[in-house]
Parts: structure tokens; C-alpha cells; sequence
């Protein structure tokens, strides 16, 4: 099945998309990767608030290469997942809905996405130049001294993706 | 004695830095196209239709293959009868590889300290190997090693009474424990034998030989296709979404080892398997 989905999620639009979907996004998305998790997870814990809202949004696993000048943003694909699931069951609580990453996630965060109705989407590893093509806009808000682990509000088109783990927990790298 | 000049040196790594980013070599541009003609999922005939496109992308709009442009591993193999003029040899490798990541739009993806991890902010250091052989030539290797696959790699230290059954297991759960976080259609080099670290720098230099080369020794060639063809067999498939095409290819290297071990490393790769050669 093939979605075009506009951002931001809602919690009807993220119970219509199944394991194996093609989804097809438009709109803004966030790319965090493993030191701006680490940031916002102890933000978290001292009770401070986090540089963007997280409610109905996604949250793309990236870091990208610098762009050369009239380029938006580099090489842009997604990286390995399961160095966030730490931190994952807590951004969800505070209204994620949506990550964007490559390979598997742990049961504490495929529960976390059913208790809290969040979908997990696969991108193409190493098709980084294609998927920069569909990000038209970048800007970094937030964790500037991290250098490519800042974190960026990106505006994308028909992002392509499928999705890995549903919120029902049916799991993609686990029915073939 | 033949004189080569660090700047030399520099220079070349920084050319070489760039280049591998942008564009991957001949044998493994084959390898994926006939990748294509072997699967059988037609979701892993997209998947490696859309690798194929992103390489011609990547040489068109001069974006890198992939992000993650990696740790710049560098193999320098230094003759013996020549001698080198200006910087230490260190510097003048890490000075190649800070200009070619700044030159070449590279991504930063070196953290100073495993533990407190302040990026570096020019990719510096490289992981550099030496090695001293006979003439008067210096070849330099550059490959830059992406992290998704790299944390998927293991060293086992085997028993002798494991034998090849053993070694086979273990490369085979390696792969299996791997699976999507890898990227998929993987490259995977074996090292067997030596001590801890030599079986993972012969892992690890496995990966720049051609990407369907066999070994010279009989029982590690068959070894090398028996294994790709039961990797194939694990269904994992082009990005981990099932499939019949999970590596494109696996070289083995061996060494002599000692009476009480078995060493084994699995150095695994993603289809972005890099490496750049260059003789001064």
C-alpha cells in the first residue's frame, strides 16, 4: 500500500500505516542522531524543556554531509536506529510520533510506539545523495556545536520511506 | 634511496579522501549491477535500483555516495629504501586527510575521546598502519570506514578443535546479528589466525581487495564462495527488507596463528565499501 502523508501526524494517520507501507512524506522533519538524543534525554531528566516540540512530529536519525554552495543540505540518509532505543520510550511519552531510521529497534521501544501510537520508517541506508534530494530546506535550531549531530528542521517532499514497525507492533525485519 | 617529500604524501591522501567519497571503484559498481540481476524480491530489485541511482547522483551533483563518509583508515606501505623529507609521516597523513574533508564537502565523524566525545571537527586522526616492505615506492590505501556496519563487527577467539565448522558459525551469526544495520548488500572481510589484533587487521585489509577476488590458497577460496552462498541463503536481502542478495561479496585472509588458538574476525561493510590506492 502507498501513503502521501503531510506533516504534521496525527494519531488516525499513523494507525492507517502498516509494516510494509510505502509512505511518501511532505513537511517539516527534525534529524537527531546520538549526542542531540543524549542532550534531550537529560533535558528530560532535569525537567527543562526541549528545543522543539515533539508533539506529532517525526524525528530523522541523520547526519549529513556539509553542502556545497546552492546546495540545501549533503548527503543526508539515515543511520543505525538501535543507538537510540535508550532514549527513544522517553521522547515518545512527550508525543513523538514518528521516527525515520535503518534496522531493527528494541521491544522497549516498539512497546513504547503501541502505548503511545507512534510508527518507525525505514530509509534506504547509503542512498544518502538521493534522499538529500528531497530535503529542500535545512536550518539548524538547536545543539549548534555538535557539528553534524546539531539538530536541523528540515522541510521535505515526498520523502521516500517504508514502514518498519507499525503501531501495533508488527515489524518489518521480522516477517520475511 | 629514493627521496619522497611529505607534502607528496599529503597531497595524495587528500585526493584520495575525496575521490573514494565521491565515486565507488569499477569492481564494485559491477558488483551490485549483476546484485541487480540476481534478486529475487522485487522490493530488493528497487531497493538496488535506488543504490544505483544514488551513485549516479552522487558523481552528477557532486553529493557523497553516503553521509557517513567514515573514520579514515589508511594503509601506507613504505619501502624500504626510501626516505621521507619534511613533516613526520603521521602529520602529513592526518594533514591529507583534514584538507580533503574540508575541500571535499566530507562530513566530520571523529570524536576526540571514546568517552567525553568533543567532534575534532576535520575527521582527524585517521586510523594509519604501517607497514615496512621491500623497494622504493610508498603505496598508500585510503578507506574510509562507515560506523553502521562497523558496529556490527566481532573478533572471536576460537578453539583449535572448532575448526572450519567453527569459523564458518561464526562469521555466518556475525552476518545474521548484523542484518539491517549493516546496509545491506554487505562486503565481508574474514580474518583468520595471528594473535587478537592481527586477525582484525587482516579482516579489515580483506575488504580493500577486489570485491570478487578469491584467494590463492584452495580450502580459503572454497571457503569464500561457500560462505557468500550461505550469507545469500539468510534471506536478509537489500536493506534488511528480505531478499537473496545480502553480500556482494567475502575475502578471506589468513596467517599462521598459535598452537592454542583459532582467532576470527568479521570486518563487515556496507555496500559503500570504499578503498583508493595510489604508489608514490
Amino acid at each position: 500500500m502507498e501513503h502521501h502523508i503531510r506533516m504534521p501526524l496525527t494519531k488516525d494517520k499513523v494507525k492507517e500505516l502498516k509494516a510494509g507501507d510505502y509512505v511518501y512524506i511532505t513537511g517539516t522533519l527534525y534529524s537527531a542522531r546520538d549526542a542531540a538524543h543524549k542532550r534531550m534525554y537529560e533535558s528530560l531528566e532535569k525537567g527543562e524543556v526541549l528545543p522543539f516540540p515533539l508533539e506529532n512530529q517525526i524525528i530523522y536519525y541523520m547526519g549529513p554531509t556539509p553542502g556545497r554552495e546552492g546546495q540545501v543540505i549533503g548527503s543526508a540518509g539515515p543511520t543505525t536506529s538501535g543507538r537510540m532505543d535508550k532514549y527513544t520510550p522517553c521522547l515518545l511519552n512527550q508525543g513523538l510520533c514518528g521516527m525515520i531510521g535503518k534496522g531493527k529497534r528494541s521491544e522497549e521501544v516498539l512497546s513504547g510506539m503501541k502505548q503511545n501510537t507512534a510508527v518507525y520508517f525505514a530509509a534506504v541506508g547509503g542512498a544518502g545523495a538521493l534522499l538529500s534530494k528531497c530535503i529542500k530546506k535545512s536550518e539548524v535550531i538547536a545543539y549548534e556545536d555538535l557539528g553534524t549531530e546539531a539538530v536541523r528542521k528540515l522541510y521535505a517532499e515526498n520523502f521516500p520511506v517504508i514502514v518498519a514497525a507499525d503501531s501495533e507492533g508488527n515489524d518489518i525485519y521480522d516477517i520475511k | 634511496m629514493k627521496i619522497i617529500e611529505s607534502v607528496q604524501i599529503t597531497e595524495a591522501v587528500k585526493e584520495m579522501c575525496i575521490e573514494v567519497n565521491y565515486k565507488l571503484s569499477e569492481d564494485m559498481h559491477e558488483a551490485l549491477r549483476q546484485a541487480g540481476e540476481r534478486e529475487e524480491s522485487a522490493l530488493g530489485v528497487q531497493i538496488l535500483e535506488q543504490l544505483e541511482q544514488n551513485m549516479k547522483i552522487a558523481a552528477e551533483s557532486k553529493i557523497p555516495i553516503c553521509q557517513d563518509t567514515g573514520m579514515t583508515v589508511v594503509f601506507m606501505q613504505i619501502g624500504q629504501d626510501v626516505r621521507i623529507e619534511g613533516d613526520y609521516i603521521e602529520d602529513a597523513v592526518n594533514e591529507g586527510i583534514r584538507r580533503g574533508y574540508k575541500e571535499g564537502y566530507l562530513r566530520k565523524s571523529v570524536v576526540g575521546d571514546p568517552i567525553f566525545r568533543k567532534n575534532t571537527e576535520d575527521n582527524t586522526p585517521g586510523v594509519i598502519h604501517y607497514e615496512i616492505v621491500p623497494g622504493d615506492k610508498i603505496k598508500i590505501t585510503v578507506a574510509p570506514k562507515g560506523f553502521g556496519s562497523e558496529n556490527m563487527s566481532r573478533v572471536i577467539m576460537l578453539k583449535p578443535a572448532d575448526g572450519i565448522t567453527g569459523v564458518k558459525q561464526a562469521v555466518l551469526e556475525t552476518v545474521k546479528a548484523a542484518g539491517a544495520n549493516a546496509c545491506p548488500p554487505m562486503v565481508i572481510g574474514v580474518g583468520i589466525g595471528g594473535t587478537f589484533e592481527k586477525c582484525a587487521l587482516l579482516a579489515k585489509k580483506a575488504l580493500t581487495r577486489k570485491v570478487a577476488s578469491y584467494s590463492d590458497i584452495p580450502y580459503v577460496r572454497e571457503l569464500e564462495k561457500e560462505l557468500l552462498d550461505e550469507i545469500n541463503g539468510l534471506g536478509i536481502g537489500p536493506a534488511g527488507f528480505g531478499g537473496t542478495v545480502t553480500a556482494v561479496g567475502l575475502n578471506i585472509e589468513t596467517c599462521p596463528t598459535h598452537i592454542a588458538g583459532l582467532p576470527v574476525a568479521v570486518n563487515i561493510c556496507c555496500h559503500v565499501n570504499r578503498h583508493i590506492t595510489r604508489v608514490l
